[in-house]
């Protein structure tokens, strides 16, 4: 590094740590905190971590919030669901982007430019409101079933909304654009001589695929999947708009224990769960992806 | 019979034509070059053989099988890459082995074969080598042996020495001839260093806005251009513009501002033709004293010591500058300013009219 001297380099490292302290380590460490309370009736409604009384200071932190996860299998059921229909979208999407992706890739010019507009284009909107015009396109009197009795496919409105494909539909929708983003980055910086060379020792269009576009793309495949698994994992909205009764996952669990039940210490455990799970596949990712940055 | 055989190949970018109707053909075993400057079509024309370039027009036939609507997966060529293009996801054995497995060559021979290949190319030891951990030089060897593992009918070489120092690059040279009379590949180089081309290939064919202007062997090429554009470009030149007057026993050269020149003796052409005189700059005699017969008075304007030689600069009369190429240290007699006389023999230079 030229020129900005040892303090500089300080500060410049300095300022992100700072923030990150500032407005993602605190308040995780006040959820941690309020997870190992009680809840009791009051604002707030949970019980203070150090009490004073005449014989001084007291700890109370209690683990039972916790226990209560392990015990009633509605939460590790929750947990389970979201992975699955995460994992699902996930893979959905990576099947559905990465053709997208190369297309963007091949394409030259103004044509590219346009392509990752459109990409682009639904965060101009909100995303809650995205996802409601999905119930205007899904429901039984909605647009899409309309169309297909109007064309005379079906007599009755077929059940699109509020059920497992509703949701995976809209976790789909939603996500695809953090899945094309990295592709794309992964296979606009693929060396076309490589493509070449494969082709030239004799390896036909698919094998080119699977021995050279594909290893070489992990990265952006291993980004791209990550970058969809784990907010979806966490993901409240869709389920809570686009999904039914049968919808079981762990950010709907959390939204009720705060929300409706008031239940704040039981919220904050589930959370502090849901990050401690979520570290895992993370850091995971990120090992490999140094690897194989270093290579 | 050739064992490759282009015709009539064009293709067009846009509105400039790259290929502009080239017909060629190389002999089986040739160490063939194509020489040219860059853009002038010599890359398209080589990724047009390998399969890269679908021609507009024309025929490549290779081993008498009519190869240009074929992939570039079906052809018995194969290509070394000016970047390499080594499979950075692979180890040296691994991009030895990709054309093989592709092949469907079993395990122990493809084994056989990636040793063979990297013995060669004296890279026996690296086989376990990820490319990003080699040199340059080592990259440059292991694309060679990947390109040759398949022993293809024609390997074609895309500036395979581009990327190499300078050292590095003489030494390679010599190496390449080497692999080549070994494997009895046939070898089409394309390059734009006329010193690569004159010193590897049999035969050189040099290229120029899409066409071929000459194909000849290396001192053919040299030694008697076709056109101005071949001399300037192989090597260097000292080239006098005129027009022809037909003398006694000999035709001359009516330059501005200089005596006739006398012309090489067997130059038939008519009385008054725009022609231009090359001397190359070694064929140049340096003396103090006026000799017998035609001299250009001229004067020494630097001397650029080589180490093996030097290159005299002159100024003749009317400002025209002139080359002068004295072997070891024979320049050490003249100095900077130094009235002196060039001439040369006149069957050492070459008429040009293209």
């Amino acid at each position: 590094m030229i020129g900005i001297g040892r303090v500089g380099r300080l500060l410049l490292i300095g300022v992100p740590f700072l923030w990150l302290a500032l407005f993602f380590l605190l308040p995780l460490l006040i959820v941690v905190k309020i997870s190992v309370a009680e809840s009791v009736v009051g604002i707030p409604p949970y019980t203070p971590l150090v009490t004073r009384d005449a014989a001084g200071f007291k700890l109370q932190a209690t683990l039972a919030n916790f226990a209560l996860l392990a015990s009633d299998q509605l939460y590790l059921r929750a947990y389970l669901g979201s992975l699955a229909n995460a994992a699902l979208a996930t893979v959905l999407c990576l099947l559905l982007g990465y053709p997208i992706a190369y297309a963007i890739a091949l394409a030259r010019g103004a044509r590219r430019q346009l392509l990752l507009f459109l990409v682009m284009l639904p965060f101009w909107t909100s995303f809650l409101i995205r996802v409601y015009a999905w119930i205007a396109i899904l429901e039984p009197n909605g647009l899409l079933n309309e169309f297909l009795i109007g064309v005379g496919l079906i007599a009755t409105p077929l059940p699109l909304l509020n059920n497992q494909f509703s949701v995976e539909l809209g976790l789909v929708y939603s996500y695809l654009p953090f899945m094309i983003l990295p592709l794309y980055g992964s296979l606009s910086t693929l060396d076309e001589s490589l493509i070449e060379a494969a082709a030239d020792l004799g390896a036909r269009p698919f094998r080119v695929f699977l021995g050279v576009i594909l290893p070489l793309t992990l990265p952006g495949i291993a980004a791209g999947s990550l970058l969809v698994l784990v907010p979806a994992i966490g993901e409240f909205v869709i389920p809570d708009l686009l999904g039914g009764p049968d919808t079981l996952m762990i950010g709907k669990v959390l939204w009720d224990e705060f929300f409706n039940n008031r239940d704040w210490p039981v919220a904050s455990a589930v959370a502090v769960v849901l990050v401690a799970a979520l570290a895992v596949p993370i850091l995971g990712a990120r090992k490999y992806l140094d690897r194989a940055q270093a290579a | 019979m050739a064992l490759l055989e282009i015709v009539g190949a064009a293709k067009h970018f846009g509105a400039t034509a790259a290929v502009d109707g080239v017909s060629l053909s190389i002999d089986r075993g040739a160490f063939f070059a194509l020489l040219g400057p860059s853009g002038c079509g010599k890359t398209t024309l080589l990724r047009m053989i390998a399969g890269f370039e679908a021609p507009e027009k024309g025929r490549i036939v290779i081993d008498g099988v009519d190869v240009t609507a074929l992939p570039p997966y079906a052809r018995p060529v194969n290509m070394m890459f000016q970047s390499y293009a080594l499979f950075p996801h692979m180890d040296v054995a691994g991009n030895i082995a990709f054309g093989l497995r592709r092949e469907g060559m079993d395990r122990q021979r493809i084994a056989v074969r990636v040793d063979e290949m990297l013995g060669l190319v004296q890279m026996t030891g690296y086989a376990r080598r990820r490319p990003h951990e080699l040199s340059g030089g080592q990259r440059q060897r292991v694309a060679l042996a990947r390109a040759l593992a398949k022993m293809p009918k024609l390997l074609l070489l895309d500036e395979p020495l581009a990327a190499l120092d300078r050292k590095l690059r003489a030494e390679t040279r010599i190496e390449l001839v080497g692999i080549q009379e070994r494997v009895g590949i046939t070898f089409l180089v394309v390059t734009h260093d006329q010193e690569e081309a004159l010193s590897m290939a049999s035969r050189v064919a040099v290229m120029k806005e899409g066409r071929l202007v000459q194909i000849g062997s290396p001192s053919e090429i040299y030694e008697r251009p076709s056109s101005r554009f071949v001399t300037d470009f192989v090597g260097e030149v000292n080239l006098f513009e005129g027009e022809l007057a037909a003398g006694f026993n000999c035709s001359t050269l009516a330059v501005a501002g200089f005596e006739p020149i006398p012309l090489p003796p067997g130059t038939d052409l008519l009385h008054g033709t725009a022609a231009a005189l090359a001397v190359r700059p070694e064929k140049l005699v340096l003396s103090p004293a006026p000799p017998a017969g035609f001299a250009i008075a001229a004067m020494v304007s630097s001397i650029s010591y080589l180490g093996g030689g030097s290159i005299v600069h002159l100024v003749a009369s009317q400002g025209r500058t002139l080359k002068a190429y004295l072997p070891g240290a024979a320049a050490a007699r003249f100095a900077r300013g130094d009235a002196i006389w060039v001439h040369w023999s006149s069957e050492d230079g070459v008429v040009l009219t293209e």
